[in-house]
């Protein structure tokens, strides 16, 4: 899905996911490992707190990687 | 009842001549020519051929949308319960006009549609997945051969009878999966497959590992300040109730939802109905899943300029990897038209 | 390590004043069973009701199933559960073979699925074939789902150590004994040197709630790879709390009946050397992935294991760990076999695998859990027909007013089970 969204809106395409050789394999460009399958945008098992601070961190990754140039398929790992 | 067979063949196997006739028009003539002679014979009393379509494969080749209409049109008049062509062996232009009016057929007239070629033909690439390629040696030294697989198989697709695997039939794939029982259970079938690899034997493995195509990345935001992003999930999140009745899993559609009045989802409005994963932790909060409450915050902040006033939501697990790609295209054409610049997508 | 199956052959089942086998036909006492486990007091309500083969019956939504089996003198089964904590696969263990305990309740989530006793439906099943005691029960009000869920687990296997109790308590005697034996590893090196090393790597779902495996009763999903002993799997050891996509759950029925285990016990000695059963992870982390697939690799390695048949348990991200698996054990130079489901889409035309790896050569194919099936009516529904909709691979349209249903082959219990029980596979059309 997010490549056909890329292909076609010809805009970047961030995408947060857990597993992340599924996306290298399917195309997606701009790849942001996520926390884990039930919640890959935070971890609430840590709190209110800390899942909110994960969940600001990862989401500005996504962002830097929308913003950064690439030529190929970039993990942005932390 | 008897069965009406349109036949398709170059002017070659219709008996006009070589190469210096490949720009023969097609022409119509009544009744079996050339291999259609023994396809008639084979078929006993089922079945006729009403009418034999001949056309050079030069011709075909190079004017071939006008080549294909006017075949089509003859095809349509002699009103067949099946269709055929070839067959075209190796010969790479007879193999593509032969592969390229059988779809044609197949999509217009929607009756069944039978050719054979040699699995090298080029028209074998282009076509084995809107008709039946039946597998043929690489010269007409096969004839016999394929003019009885080709029966068979037309036969067979007339009929409405069960059809066999790709490779038991003697056809190319058609790129679709089946399922079919086997002799013996997966853990015996695992073993022999063992055993025959430890011997450095041959085996057949049942599935192919397939090759995914990649796209070239798109050009980064510019300026993330002046940037408008929309958020996008596979992890089944919706409105509470899920008023557009998306699937848990295998999804046929996709939704879109207004968050432009929402800083947060919470589990009153919001929930998962993504059936493969623990939803514990999306139901209590969504956020976790589609990031909206940072993304609120982020926007405040000006770190980008606008959150897109709707999210687009469908469950990933088990969807039909060509549904994907639609609900993709679909949502890249309305995010294109929204002047939205980038998107965030969460999978789970 | 020698282990004595002692089956008796059950092929018939009713109601009675107590509960016996004779004649083989398992009489339950009804009224005992179902004190047995509302005793538990988790649950409003708890019935018994049977299900045979060729009747037009549909058991819906299943959670598992689950054989009546005992260790003859202990009168217990399934360590960490209703036996004590002990190795499983050394001794006699009486066994109703042919009945078995499917417990059915209001679904705790998606993806539970349906029993078809005759029909086109009863072909994709092994429980079609079974003499069945169906548990149903309701949870008490408000119960929180991870202990509804646990209830109902532990109740079905509670059943089946009861009733196959009774019948050893009254007697019961073996028609047929089937047995496994084998030594450890250096045993079975020196005897059989000159054959293939094989490892089973036996992947277990273990993800959160209704998709958990357990193994001597602890959740499988914090712990690390480990190695067994083939009679282990076939004698209790492992218990399913897996219900997600029915198709493919390795019911706790599957781990007792493992063929993949059966198989290679069968080749041992003759074909090959049989070294025992990795039981592995299906983390949901990747980090979890990739530590599983290295640690597989480290056992087998360390077993000297020349080849390898790796059975999945479910589908989509676990499609991960088994690339994982096949590549590593591949680029170590053990040849690996695969045995794998489906995922094509209902029209076939989509690619299978949620992932792909090039080093993943062998793949034997258990199915497309997406290739629709059209089931008629039942004259008798045991649990709540209206959870179609529910179900993975169903949706509200698919049940019609008349009790038919076109459903997947998702929403069939078992019926691509990766484990390799049944003779489905997938072909190119």
């Amino acid at each position: 899905m997010t490549r056909e969204i890329e292909r076609t809106a010809g805009i970047p395409v961030a995408q947060i996911a857990t597993i992340v050789p599924i996306m290298l394999t399917v195309g997606a460009n701009r790849i942001i490992p996520g926390v884990a399958i039930p919640h890959p945008v935070g971890n609430p098992a840590l709190g209110p707190e800390e899942d909110k601070r994960i969940r600001r961190e990862i989401v500005l990754r996504a962002l830097k990687a929308l913003s950064t140039p690439i030529d190929k398929q970039t993990i942005f790992e932390k | 009842m008897t069965y009406r067979i349109v036949h398709y063949i170059n002017q070659f196997y219709a008996g006009i001549g070589g190469e210096e006739k490949a720009q023969h028009v097609p022409e119509m003539r009544n009744g079996a020519v050339g291999p259609g002679v023994q396809i008639e014979k084979l078929l006993g009393g089922s079945g006729e051929i009403a009418a034999t379509i001949i056309c050079g494969d030069g011709f075909y080749g190079e004017n071939t949308d006008e080549a294909r209409s006017e075949c089509l049109k003859m095809i349509k008049e002699a009103r067949p319960d099946i269709f055929m062509a070839g067959p075209a062996f190796n010969a790479g232009r007879y193999g593509f006009a032969c592969g390229d009016i059988a779809a044609a057929v197949a999509e217009e007239l929607k009756i069944p549609t039978v050719t054979a070629m040699y699995p090298e033909n080029p028209g074998v690439e282009l076509f084995s997945k809107k008709t039946y390629i039946v597998i043929t040696r690489d010269s007409a030294r096969g004839m016999a051969d394929a003019v009885r697989k080709m029966t068979e198989i037309g036969l067979k697709l007339l009929r409405g009878e069960k059809m066999g695997p790709a490779r038991l039939e003697g056809y190319i794939p058609r790129g679709i999966r089946k399922s079919f029982f086997h002799e013996k259970n997966g853990a015996e079938r695992a073993a022999d497959m063992l055993t025959a690899r430890l011997c450095g034997l041959e085996f057949r493995t049942e599935y192919e590992m397939p090759v995914f195509n990649k796209i070239e990345p798109a050009p980064p935001v510019k300026d993330m300040t002046k940037a408008t992003i929309a958020l996008v999930t596979s992890g089944g999140i919706v409105p509470k109730g899920n008023p557009d009745r998306i699937r848990v899993s295998s999804a046929e559609s996709y939704g879109a939802y207004d968050i432009s009045q929402t800083d947060d989802l919470t589990s009153e409005l919001y929930e998962s109905v993504h059936g493969g994963y623990d939803r514990e932790w999306a139901n209590a909060d969504p956020d976790v899943v589609l990031p909206l409450d940072i993304m609120r915050e982020l926007e405040r902040d000006g770190v980008y300029a606008k959150l897109h006033e709707v999210f687009y939501t469908t469950t990933g697990t088990g969807t039909a990897v060509a549904n994907a790609e639609r609900f993709g295209r679909e949502i890249g054409e309305k995010l294109k038209n929204a002047g939205v610049d980038a998107a965030i997508l969460t999978s789970t | 390590m020698r282990l004595e199956l002692h089956k008796v052959r059950i092929n018939g089942l009713a109601f009675s004043d107590r509960t016996y086998t004779s004649g083989g036909v398992l009489y339950i006492c009804k009224e005992e069973a179902v004190r047995l486990i509302a005793e538990d007091g988790r649950f409003l309500s708890v019935d018994v009701d049977i299900a045979c083969p060729k009747e037009s019956t549909r058991i819906i939504p299943v959670k598992d199933v689950i054989e009546p089996r005992v260790k003859i003198g202990k009168n217990n089964y399934f360590p960490g559960f209703f036996a004590p904590m002990e190795r499983a696969g050394a001794g006699k263990t009486l066994v109703l073979d042919g009945a078995a305990v499917v417990t059915c309740g209001p679904i705790v989530a998606f993806q539970e699925g349906f029993i078809d006793m005759s029909g086109p439906g009863a072909d994709y099943t092994p429980f079609s074939q079974t003499y069945n005691i169906v548990l149903s029960v309701v949870p008490s009000e408000g119960i929180e789902k991870h202990l509804y869920e646990a209830a109902l687990r532990e109740a079905g296997l509670k059943l089946a150590v009861y009733l196959a109790r009774c019948c050893a308590e009254n007697g019961a005697a073996a028609d047929e004994i089937q047995t496994f034996e084998k030594g450890d590893v250096f045993e079975s090196d020196k005897k059989g040197a000159a054959l293939p090393k094989v490892v089973y790597l036996c992947m277990n779902i273990t993800q959160g709630l209704l998709h958990d495996t357990y193994l001597y009763g602890s959740n499988l999903r914090t712990s690390f790879p480990v190695l067994l002993h083939p009679n282990e799997l076939l004698d209790g050891a492992m218990v399913s709390g897996n219900c997600v996509s029915a198709c493919d759950k390795n019911t706790t029925w599957h781990h007792l009946h493992n063929p993949v285990v059966q198989t290679l016990y069968a080749r041992h000695g003759s074909e090959i050397n049989f070294l025992g059963v990795i039981a592995t992870q299906e983390s949901t982390v990747l980090e979890g992935k990739l530590r599983a697939a290295e640690v597989n690799l480290s056992i087998a390695q360390q077993l000297g294991a020349q080849g390898v048949i790796i059975s999945e348990e479910g589908y989509g991200n676990p499609d991960t760990d088994l690339c994982l698996n096949a590549k590593k054990f591949e680029q170590a130079g053990i040849k690996a076999v695969v045995i794998s489901d489906e995922s094509a889409g209902t029209d076939g035309a989509s690619q299978s695998l949620a992932d792909s790896t090039p080093e993943l050569v062998a793949f034997v194919s258990t199915g497309n859990v997406n290739e629709m099936i059209d089931v008629p009516a039942m004259d008798k529904v045991i649990g709540y027909k209206e959870a179609i909709s529910l179900l993975s691979g169903g949706s509200e349209e698919s049940l019609r007013s008349d009790g038919s249903m076109s459903v997947e082959l998702q929403s069939i219990i078992a019926s691509t089970a990766e484990i390799g029980f049944s003779k489905l596979g997938c072909e190119w059309v």
